[in-house]
Order: structure tokens, then C-alpha cells, then sequence
């Protein structure tokens, strides 16, 4: 167990990490992510204050709909990533549990008297089920199937008396989705689903942190204090794709300055040989003068290589770049490579 | 956690067991079950002499790196080029599979210098 935002998780069960990310990848994994935030909000004018909040378009969300999107400040740096899921009378916005005041408190700062922002994250539980068997088993225990809702929809079904919001996301770069459902039924659920996945010869377990990280590092996602934070903007992070530059949004004329004359580093994938990567090593080029720095690294299980995140000089940033990790002093072989490593389920 | 009765080991948790003129070196169940899931293991070469205490090569796991330590002093005879291809080997049988590098010692008798496998148990049933 081990502080992970004011709670306490497990970084991985007695499983083991690689053995718990196998389980996710062949599948089905349960991860327990309660500590995530939820707010709801609502109001007359409540889509064009949340789509200048956030960087990705979302006018055109329409129920049942969800988008991946942004929160930047004026500076074009990440807030936190989130969210958004378009319900039939509000705005469901679901955020990281490291920044949950502080997003809260960005979104009230920033919104008018017709504006009802309600934090829902006391009230609410999440759990993720990801896997290739995730909405296999979920459909088997479910009221109304899931597999109904499209990838990124949401939709309203029932698992075992309990009432279950399920939007068809994840973080892992498999099928599945998140369950939000009342905080008193969590303990219920969870030992319901690990029950009923037992029962129908489908491999279901808890998943910790360790392979939580590995899972989403593999599939290219990002995690807030590495690969995005207050002190990276989206355009060197590679997320000019969840901006929306036909709109206002915080953040857009930073970004349009920074496009103007380029990032001055980028967010890169290294392959590394002879040792493991991890955040905070150097990257340097290979006559020594340092060039970078690793952000998150680790063994991948799944695509059987050693690998890193790392911000470098934009120059040298393409792909087959051939670069040094240092690793606890020695300089290993590193090869910039293109992310992500795993392709997620969705884009296959 | 299981103690080869065979070896003998280090307080670092490194086991020396002797096998004929040569002394075979790994780590002990207690220290894989502590580093978790191996990833990365990276020996020095055959040909290589060492003093006790100097370090023989490196283990990663998912969560921490360590060194490796000599038990005694000798040269590298042998080293497990299996655990390149599959470093899990040294969780699933550090004894056996999961053994290291074997060494020729300068002296045999350095082996007493270690813990008996009774005083390992002892120390790692303490912790």
C-alpha cells in the first residue's frame, strides 16, 4: 500500500504487477479508481462556460456522448486532463483525485452567477473494468447491455440492484469501461463483480498502481505530473489534437504563440537497452552534452521492451534519433521511437 | 520464504552455495519476494575477478534497482545468460533457474565467513 493523492492504494495486489497487467490485457482487470472527482454542472449557460474551459471541442457533443479534452491555464499548461460527458440536463465533468480542488476551484473562479457547479465526489464511486472480456462480463451481469453504448458513449444500466452511470472509456488502451454508482454500494460491487466474472469462467482481478501505470504508459496515455502538469503545455506534450482552435478556450493564445515558433522540446518515446528507464534519469545525446530528461519508464510486458517518456529538444525529436538514457551513471542506448507502443483497442 | 539449506549468505541477501571447485551465487527467495517482479538483470562478464563487497552486477524490478554483491572474493567462471531473456526466472526459482554467476573464490573457506542458512532464517524471520 502506498499514498497516492490523501489516499492510501495498493501498488500492486499479491498478483504481482506484470502478472496483474497480463490479466488486464487477456482479460478483464478491476481497477478501483473512487479517488477520482466528479462534478456536475449546470446552468443556462453552462456549455459555452465549459467549452471555454476545456481545450477540446464539445459543442457537438450530444447525449450519450463523452470526449477526452484538456484543462489549461492562460499559459497553455495542463491543468489536469479529464472528461466531459454530455447528460441530458447537465455536464459531467470527471477529473484526476490529485487535482480535484484545484480544479474546482478553477472551474468556480471562472464561472458566472447562472453557473451551479456541484461536487459529486463524495457521493459518487468509480470502478473501472478494463479488458478484452470486460464488456463480455459486464453484459452478463447488467440490466440493460452495455455493449449497447458505443466507444466513449455513456448509458444508464443496473448491476446487481445498483444503479450504474457506465461510460465506455478507459486508461488502460482495452475495452471496457467505468462504472459511477453510489459511494455505500462500492464494497457490494466490487466483491459482485469479482463473484459473478468467477462464475461465468471469466478471469476477473484487482489491479494496483504498478500496472495501472504500465497498462496506460504502453497505450501512450498520460499521467498528470509526468507527461502533462502546470509547467508543460499541450503542443510539446503532443495534444494538439484534443484542442479545438476554432473555438475560445484558456490557453489558445499561449498555444498559438507557442505554434508560431515551435515547441522548444517534445514529448518522445525511447527505446532503451541495457537497463530500465525511469522518471527523472537524463537524456542525453551520445557525445555526452545533455539533451532531455525521462518523465515516466518502466519494462513494458506486453510489447517485451524496455521504455521511456521523455521531454528532448525538438531537433531531436524524430522518430530513429539515436539518443543515451542515463541510467544510475552509465549511459545506455536509447532509440526515439514512435508512440503509442500498444495500440488501444479502440484504434484497431 | 525458503532458505536453501545448502547455501550460505550474505547480509545483503546474496546466497553462496559451493558446487564442486566452483561457488554458485543468486539471491535469496526473501530478496526477490522484497524487489517484487524482476525485469532487468545485468551481470558482469565470465573472466572477471572481485573482491568480497565489490559489485557484480545489477537486478531491476518493476518498482526499485540494486546492486549485486560479491560474497566472496573470486573470479567470474560462469554467468546465467538465461536471465537476459527471461529475468522472472529469479523470482520463480532463485535457487535453482534463477542462480547468477558462478565464481572460482580465491579461498574456499571465506564461505564461513557467511550466514548458515539457520542464522539467514533468523534474520529474515525478524524482519
Amino acid at each position: 500500500m502506498a499514498p497516492f493523492a490523501d489516499y492510501d492504494m495498493p501498488i500492486s495486489y499479491p498478483t504481482g504487477a506484470l502478472e496483474e497487467h497480463g490479466i488486464t490485457r487477456r482479460s478483464v482487470g478491476l481497477f478501483d479508481i473512487d479517488h477520482m472527482g466528479q462534478f456536475e454542472i449546470s446552468g443556462p449557460s453552462a456549455e459555452s462556460f465549459v467549452s471555454r474551459m476545456v481545450s477540446a471541442r464539445i459543442s457537438d457533443l450530444r447525449v450519450p456522448m463523452s470526449r477526452y479534452s484538456l484543462l489549461l491555464n492562460e499559459e497553455g499548461c495542463v491543468l489536469d486532463d479529464l472528461f466531459v460527458y454530455r447528460l441530458p440536463e447537465s455536464w459531467w465533468i470527471v477529473v484526476n483525485a490529485s487535482n480535484r480542488e484545484a480544479d474546482l476551484a478553477w472551474f468556480k473562479s471562472k464561472a458566472t452567477a447562472d453557473i451551479k457547479i456541484d461536487d459529486r465526489s463524495d457521493e459518487t464511486y468509480m470502478i473501472a473494468v478494463q479488458g478484452p472480456r470486460a464488456i463480455e462480463l459486464l453484459d452478463a451481469v447488467a440490466t440493460k447491455p452495455v455493449s449497447a453504448a458505443e466507444r466513449f458513449d455513456w448509458c444508464r444500466t443496473e448491476i446487481g440492484g445498483v444503479p450504474i452511470l457506465f461510460g465506455r472509456t478507459g486508461y488502460t488502451g482495452e475495452d471496457g469501461g467505468e462504472l459511477f454508482f453510489p459511494a455505500e454500494k462500492a464494497l457490494f460491487l466490487w466483491e459482485y463483480l469479482l463473484k459473478k466474472g468467477s462464475e461465468a469462467g471469466i478471469e476477473t482481478k484487482a489491479i494496483g498502481l504498478a500496472a495501472r501505470d504500465s497498462l496506460r504508459f504502453e497505450a501512450g496515455m498520460p499521467l498528470h505530473g509526468h507527461e502533462i502538469s502546470p509547467s508543460i503545455n499541450a503542443l510539446e506534450a503532443g495534444f494538439k489534437w484534443a484542442c479545438d482552435f476554432k473555438k475560445e478556450f484558456i490557453g489558445k493564445a499561449a498555444l498559438e504563440a507557442i505554434a508560431a515558433r515551435g515547441p522548444a522540446r517534445k514529448l518522445v518515446g525511447l527505446e532503451v537497452s541495457g537497463g530500465v528507464p525511469r522518471e527523472a534519469y537524463q537524456v542525453a545525446e551520445p557525445q555526452g552534452r545533455v539533451v532531455g530528461r525521462c518523465v515516466a519508464g518502466m519494462f513494458c510486458p506486453s510489447v517485451k521492451k524496455y521504455a521511456a517518456n521523455a521531454f528532448v529538444e525538438s531537433a531531436l525529436a524524430t522518430p530513429g534519433t539515436a539518443l543515451k538514457v542515463i541510467i544510475r551513471g552509465q549511459p545506455k542506448d536509447a532509440t526515439v521511437v514512435k508512440r503509442p507502443l500498444y495500440i488501444p483497442a479502440y484504434r484497431r | 520464504m525458503s532458505v536453501d539449506a545448502k547455501a550460505r549468505y550474505a547480509q545483503s541477501h546474496e546466497y553462496a552455495r559451493q558446487e564442486g571447485d566452483l561457488v554458485v551465487v543468486g539471491i535469496s527467495d526473501h530478496a526477490q519476494d522484497e524487489l517484487g517482479d524482476i525485469v532487468f538483470v545485468e551481470l558482469k562478464e565470465a573472466g572477471k575477478k572481485l573482491e568480497k563487497g565489490q559489485v557484480f552486477g545489477t537486478i531491476e524490478s518493476v518498482k526499485a534497482a540494486s546492486d549485486l554483491y560479491m560474497p566472496l572474493s573470486g573470479s567470474i567462471a560462469e554467468v546465467n545468460a538465461g536471465l537476459q531473456a527471461d529475468p522472472a526466472l529469479v523470482n520463480r526459482e532463485p535457487y535453482s533457474g534463477g542462480w547468477m554467476i558462478k565464481i572460482k573464490p580465491d579461498a574456499v573457506k571465506d564461505l564461513e565467513a557467511l550466514l548458515d542458512a539457520k542464522a539467514y532464517a533468523s534474520l529474515v524471520g525478524e524482519e
